[in-house]
């Protein structure tokens, strides 16, 4: 960690929960650009169970964006920023994107020849991977109405070898009742800059999707990934379809409670 | 950049032709053959994933000792009585397979063919059938594409594009019967004219699935029975094949014979499974008297030997396409090269050349399906990433998206955060992209707190 991150970083959260860690947050550009409750959703989580975060301001875009285009000297200069600011210290980093968390896992090898697998875990994997957790611990008093969610897992999941971590948290929460829906496995469509330049294909899988989780009797889709979440929803919208969108750490942060 | 319009990419472009018809005849065959490939293999194999990694190890074998397998598959050949031509490129092919078919028969003859991608990769039936003769594709599939003067959609189900009542309608058309939707009549509609062109054919072409090195044998699945009738009823038989079907031992074959029908259709095995291992002997009463194997380079050396090699491990069972969403919404007929789906849109410009399909590989959201089911573990998705960067490296591909803007704000902390603040009051609204989004979606608005506010106000 260079001295400058170190100023810049800011040490909080107490020890309610479990083993002390201390973990780097890659907040993701979406998070930063538009879904900053999922960000704060993440720091609360992973401080519920003990783990201190640290946040670099200087942190901005993982570099997945141009490398999918193809761009990869411009994924290169990107991702520089990140291994600086993220990757050089101990503590691993944990991100609630395991798009984000693949494309520095598996695509930086790509990128730099040579370069090991880096630290990252995504949030879901992280937890129960190594917080070692099988059901959310509960704490609020208010607990919120009982409803039928549709998990959607995020492709992007597969590189790193992601399975069903999210939705045994998710699943474990007494409110939420996980109901399966038709090809359930099917990718949302969205792919990045695919879901601009592909836009009726992309759009065509993403109603694919959501018609099958309205068959399926569910009132919310829970991912993840906000790039799918933010595909799906702008489908959502302009079809105005009964459907809702959150990230999974936002429903495990309302089990905090305040 | 045109401010007005971004334009469209090839697959995009094609897609948005498509017809609702056709796309929901293509979703629904491609989910029941996605859904019969894991029961299938999963009745096959006690260990799906590991009989996978065998088979790519042994293709990989193949790859790292393609010279020498090939002339040992050359020399076994030529024991078993079987000719051996080599074609360098698509023209050298049709010129071989043209000069053996006019030695072997007079113009005006009939050819009948079993399917067969390599011959649609060299467009062997346009040439044939200019050089005068008759040229009948069997398989019912290909036969339909060809009354309708239509192309093949997927690599093992050739109108996967298409339902019963169009094949009716052409059926009809045609004068092969009267009109019928039973699937059974239609068949044996089509079965009732196919038997007069097997009679009278006096010569035959197919494919090859697997060409064994150690024993020379070509083996060719199929569930019709054409092929049979087309490998043994005429005087001569000509099979094409690439030059990475090989095999290296005939011990290796059946795992690939249950990994290819479990990935293809989930059957355990096929209706028929030919093993040839050359032409009729003096103790037989049938069988071709003269067998050729012609085998096309045609780019395949030229991908050994670069960055998209492991796609020469490709059997060519489709299961790639059956679980693409991409495939899905728009048709084999979108990516309009013979190989489509996820393995076409790395093997079309691995063959062409980037330059000549520069955006092939952008039809694709990445999602890794395709290598999930891959039965030879191809990594798909790995290399559509390298064919971008190839094509933008080259500049076969402008890049429609302002990367150059978004890099100067990404690689510092400083600009990053002053594009944070200047982002709700940026031109992006009004710039052509925005259309790509809203076209079918709203677009994201910032909801809740700014997480940067949040953290910096923590106590």
């Amino acid at each position: 960690m260079s001295p400058e991150t170190a100023a810049v970083s800011k040490t909080k959260g107490a020890n309610k929960v479990g083993p002390r860690h201390r973990v780097r947050l890659m907040l993701t550009c979406l998070c930063d650009i538009y879904f900053g409750e999922v960000g704060i959703a993440t720091v609360r989580v992973l401080e519920h169970m003990g783990c201190e975060v640290l946040f670099d301001r200087d942190q901005t875009c993982c570099g997945q964006p141009p490398f999918n285009a193809g761009d990869w000297a411009s994924a290169r200069q990107v991702s520089g920023l990140t291994m600086r600011s993220l990757l050089e210290a101990e503590d691993p980093v944990v991100t609630p994107s395991a798009s984000c968390a693949a494309m520095v896992r598996e695509g930086y090898p790509v990128l730099y020849e040579g370069l090991q697998h880096p630290q990252i875990f995504e949030l879901g994997e992280f937890l129960v991977h190594h917080m070692k957790i099988k059901e959310w611990p509960v704490t609020t008093k208010k607990a919120p109405a009982d409803r039928r969610v549709a998990f959607h897992r995020a492709c992007h999941g597969r590189g790193i070898g992601l399975t069903n971590e999210q939705e045994i948290l998710v699943g474990s929460l007494p409110w939420v009742h996980l109901v399966r829906f038709k090809q359930g496995e099917q990718c949302c469509g969205f792919g990045g800059s695919f879901s601009i330049t592909h836009n009726s294909i992309s759009a065509g899988i993403g109603m694919e999707k959501l018609h099958s989780i309205i068959d399926s009797g569910a009132e919310e889709i829970v991912s993840g990934d906000m790039g799918c979440l933010m595909h799906l929803s702008g489908l959502i919208k302009k079809n105005k379809l009964p459907l809702k969108t959150r990230h999974f750490a936002e429903l495990l942060a309302e089990a905090i409670g305040e | 950049m045109s401010k007005q319009d971004i334009a469209l990419p090839s697959v995009e472009r094609r897609a948005r032709k498509i017809d609702r018809e056709t796309i929901d005849s293509v979703r629904a065959a491609t989910i029941k053959a996605a859904d019969a490939r894991v029961t299938g293999l999963a009745s096959l194999f006690d260990d799906v994933a590991a009989a996978r990694t065998q088979a790519a190890q042994v293709k990989a074998y193949v790859l790292d000792n393609m010279a020498g397998l090939l002339s040992q598959l050359e020399m076994k050949c030529r024991l078993n009585g079987v000719t051996v031509h080599w074609a360098r490129d698509a023209e050298s092919a049709r010129k071989v397979i043209q000069e053996i078919c006019a030695a072997s028969a007079p113009a005006g003859s009939t050819i009948v063919k079993a399917k067969s991608m390599v011959s649609e990769e060299i467009h062997l039936n346009e040439h044939l059938i200019k050089a005068g003769f008759n040229v009948v594709e069997t398989d019912l599939g290909e036969f339909v594409v060809q009354i309708d003067h239509d192309t093949p959609s997927h690599i093992i189900a050739p109108i996967i594009h298409k339902n019963r009542r169009q094949v009716a309608r052409s059926f009809e058309r045609e004068g092969l019967g009267p009109y019928t939707e039973s699937p059974e009549q239609l068949a044996s509609q089509a079965r009732r004219h196919l038997r007069e062109r097997f009679k009278e054919a006096k010569i035959g072409i197919s494919g090859v699935n697997f060409a064994i090195a150690e024993s020379g044998r070509l083996v060719l699945v199929e569930n019709e029975g054409n092929s049979r009738l087309s490998t043994t009823a005429p005087d001569t038989h000509i099979a094409v094949m690439g030059l990475e079907k090989l095999l290296p031992t005939e011990a290796d074959l059946p795992l690939f014979l249950k990994l290819l029908s479990g990935s293809a259709t989930g059957q355990r095995l096929t209706v028929y499974t030919h093993l040839i291992s050359g032409p009729r002997r003096r103790d037989e009463s049938d069988g071709p008297l003269s067998v050729h194997l012609v085998i096309l380079d045609n780019g395949r050396t030229k991908i050994l030997n670069g960055p998209y090699r492991e796609i020469l491990r490709c059997i060519r069972c489709g299961a790639c396409a059956n679980v693409c969403p991409v495939y899905r919404q728009s048709s084999g007929h979108a990516y309009d090269h013979v190989y489509n789906g996820p393995i076409g849109a790395v093997l079309a410009p691995a063959l062409e050349g980037v330059a000549a399909l520069p955006d092939l590989a952008k039809a694709s959201s990445l999602c890794g399906a395709c290598e999930e089911v891959c039965p030879v573990k191809i990594p798909i998705p790995r290399m559509l990433l390298q064919l971008r960067s190839e094509a933008v490296r080259t500049g076969a591909l402008q890049e429609a998206l302002p990367w150059a803007i978004f890099t100067f704000g990404a690689t510092s902390g400083f600009r990053w955060r002053a594009g944070l603040k200047l982002l709700p009051m940026s031109k992006m609204a009004s710039h052509p992209l925005k259309k790509g989004w809203t076209e079918y979606r709203e677009m994201p608005a910032k909801e809740g707190r700014d997480f940067r506010k949040w953290w910096n106000g923590r106590p």
